[in-house]
């Protein structure tokens, strides 16, 4: 039976929300971005007057204020995003229990087993827009299709505001004019390589030999030659489907760029607390600490290492990060920015037990980590800090745990039985 | 519009139904709300927010009422 499947995406949405609280910037360009005093100073999303100036997502906020010489630009609200981000998978959880969030503004929702009840796709989408529009106050756009990828062009396809239906019978037209680089996967990189070899739309990229597209990309190439034929049969994901975390981690950009090894250790202490605290509070420990670094001409390299065991104590995290740092060096440039990652989780729960002196010592510290957490949990993340932090405060000002970085959920876990 | 913050009063009912029945001017004024017709969760594009909208009847005329985040609003005119 063929599919129907929604992707909803909630148009420019930290924009949308601003506007929403402030009506007075509703008819001006506005961007929402990082401060330039912390060094966060790129734009995050646009209204649609700021769009019609040229100004894209990324780019740097003094060269937007360039383009547009009368750009507003506004801090984000974090929280204000989620809350709205919840509240639109409520209303999409009306209409089916097949709700897979793509990062915070969206959605796919499978609304095969509802048409029956509830309409066409074409009449949920059209319902699901009216009601994001009177209950959130956002415009969005809806694609309707028969696989995950042909939804999410459609969404695309027309902003905003509006409906998109592809089907088998006219993807031909919609999709395959489309440049290549619409083509979810196809990224910058991927779309010069296919450029050069004259793969210039989708339609090119579906009508081509697969052997060629997989020789030129590898694995992928076969991957993407599906998706533009539509033969995408991953599913959407049960709205209640428990998220693999793989790693967590945490990554800052320093106020000012960071030379003497003091410095590099506060960042480090900083991210390791943050990552440590996030391990305890979702029950996990990690075997592998990775660091991630950046210097001021934005090289950036990555260096991981294990732990003698699976630990989820910021001193043992931050020890191995800091002799990483130490013994890996790749450049001798000033630091712009840090990052820490725990990957190889494990569960609290496998622990191994033993006798010798040293669990002991690490039980102890663990139990006063859990207390710091408790502690800061009451009364707030300043309220206990490590001497360190003292010596720069402008630096330790920082908390990583609070400052959210969010990044769209990994898709390819669920991109493995495309059918051929 | 103007975003209006308004002192409301309210009853909340043992199975956590919220009911207001009175609204509180910027000027002290008590109105009395005669009967709520419509609630719904809304956003106000007049005013700028987003929570629960009440459409409520006060001396005989219909006016919005927003819950946001234990917050009460309503959509005044300007000045």
């Amino acid at each position: 039976m063929e599919r129907v499947i929604l992707h909803s995406d909630m148009n420019n949405f930290y924009a949308s929300v601003e506007c929403l609280y402030n009506p007075g910037l509703r008819n001006h360009p506005v961007v929402v971005g990082g401060d330039p005093l912390l060094r966060h100073g790129i734009v995050l999303a646009k209204n649609e007057i700021a769009k019609r100036y040229g100004i894209q997502t990324g780019e740097v906020l003094w060269r937007a204020k360039q383009k547009c010489p009368k750009l507003i630009c506004t801090k984000p609200h974090f929280d204000l995003y989620l809350e709205f981000s919840r509240m639109a998978r409520e209303i999409y959880c009306e209409y089916s229990d097949r709700v897979e969030s793509y990062g915070l503004d969206e959605c796919w929702l499978d609304v095969t087993e509802s048409i029956g009840l509830l309409g066409s796709g074409k009449k949920i989408a059209d319902e699901i827009r009216t009601r994001v529009k009177a209950e959130l106050g956002i415009t969005s756009s809806v694609g309707v299709s028969y696989n995950k990828i042909f939804a999410k062009l459609g969404s695309d396809y027309r902003k905003p505001d509006a409906t998109t239906v592809i089907t088998p019978q006219n993807y031909k037209e919609i999709v395959w004019s489309l440049p290549v680089g619409e083509l979810l996967f196809v990224g910058q990189a991927t779309a010069r390589k296919l450029n050069r070899y004259g793969i210039r739309s989708i339609g090119d990229l579906a009508q081509n030999d697969v052997n060629v597209l997989e020789y030129l990309l590898g694995k992928n190439g076969r991957m993407l030659w599906n998706f533009a034929n539509g033969w995408d049969r991953s599913p959407v994901a049960h709205e209640n489907a428990a998220m693999l975390v793989k790693s967590i981690g945490n990554q800052m950009t320093a106020p000012r760029d960071l030379v003497s090894r003091e410095e590099i250790k506060i960042t480090l202490y900083l991210l390791a607390e943050s990552v440590a605290e996030r391990l305890r509070a979702q029950r996990f420990r990690c075997r592998t600490v990775q660091i991630q670094v950046r210097d001021n001409t934005l090289f950036t390299y990555e260096r991981q290492g294990k732990l003698r065991s699976p630990s989820c104590l910021s001193s043992e995290l931050f020890e191995k990060a800091l002799s990483l740092f130490d013994e890996k060096k790749a450049t001798e440039r000033p630091i712009r920015s840090l990052g820490l990652r725990a990957c190889s989780l494990c569960p609290e729960e496998d622990q191994q037990l033993s006798f010798f002196e040293e669990a002991v010592q690490r039980q102890k510290k663990e139990t006063v980590e859990r207390e710091v957490d408790r502690i800061r949990s009451r009364f707030g993340h300043f309220s206990i800090q490590r001497g360190i932090m003292l010596t720069d405060p402008q630096l330790s000002a920082f908390h990583p745990a609070e400052d959210h970085l969010i990044h769209p959920e990994l898709f390819f876990k669920n991109f493995s039985d495309t059918k051929e | 519009m103007r975003k209006v913050y308004v002192s409301v009063v309210a009853e909340f009912d043992p199975e956590g139904k919220v009911t207001p029945l009175s609204i509180t001017w910027e000027d002290g004024r008590i109105y009395p709300i005669d009967r709520i017709t419509k609630k719904i969760r809304a956003a106000s594009l007049k005013a700028g927010g987003q929570g629960i909208r009440y459409t409520v009847e006060i001396g005989g005329r219909e006016t919005f009422l927003f819950y946001e985040k234990l917050k009460w609003f309503v959509e005044g005119k300007n000045g």
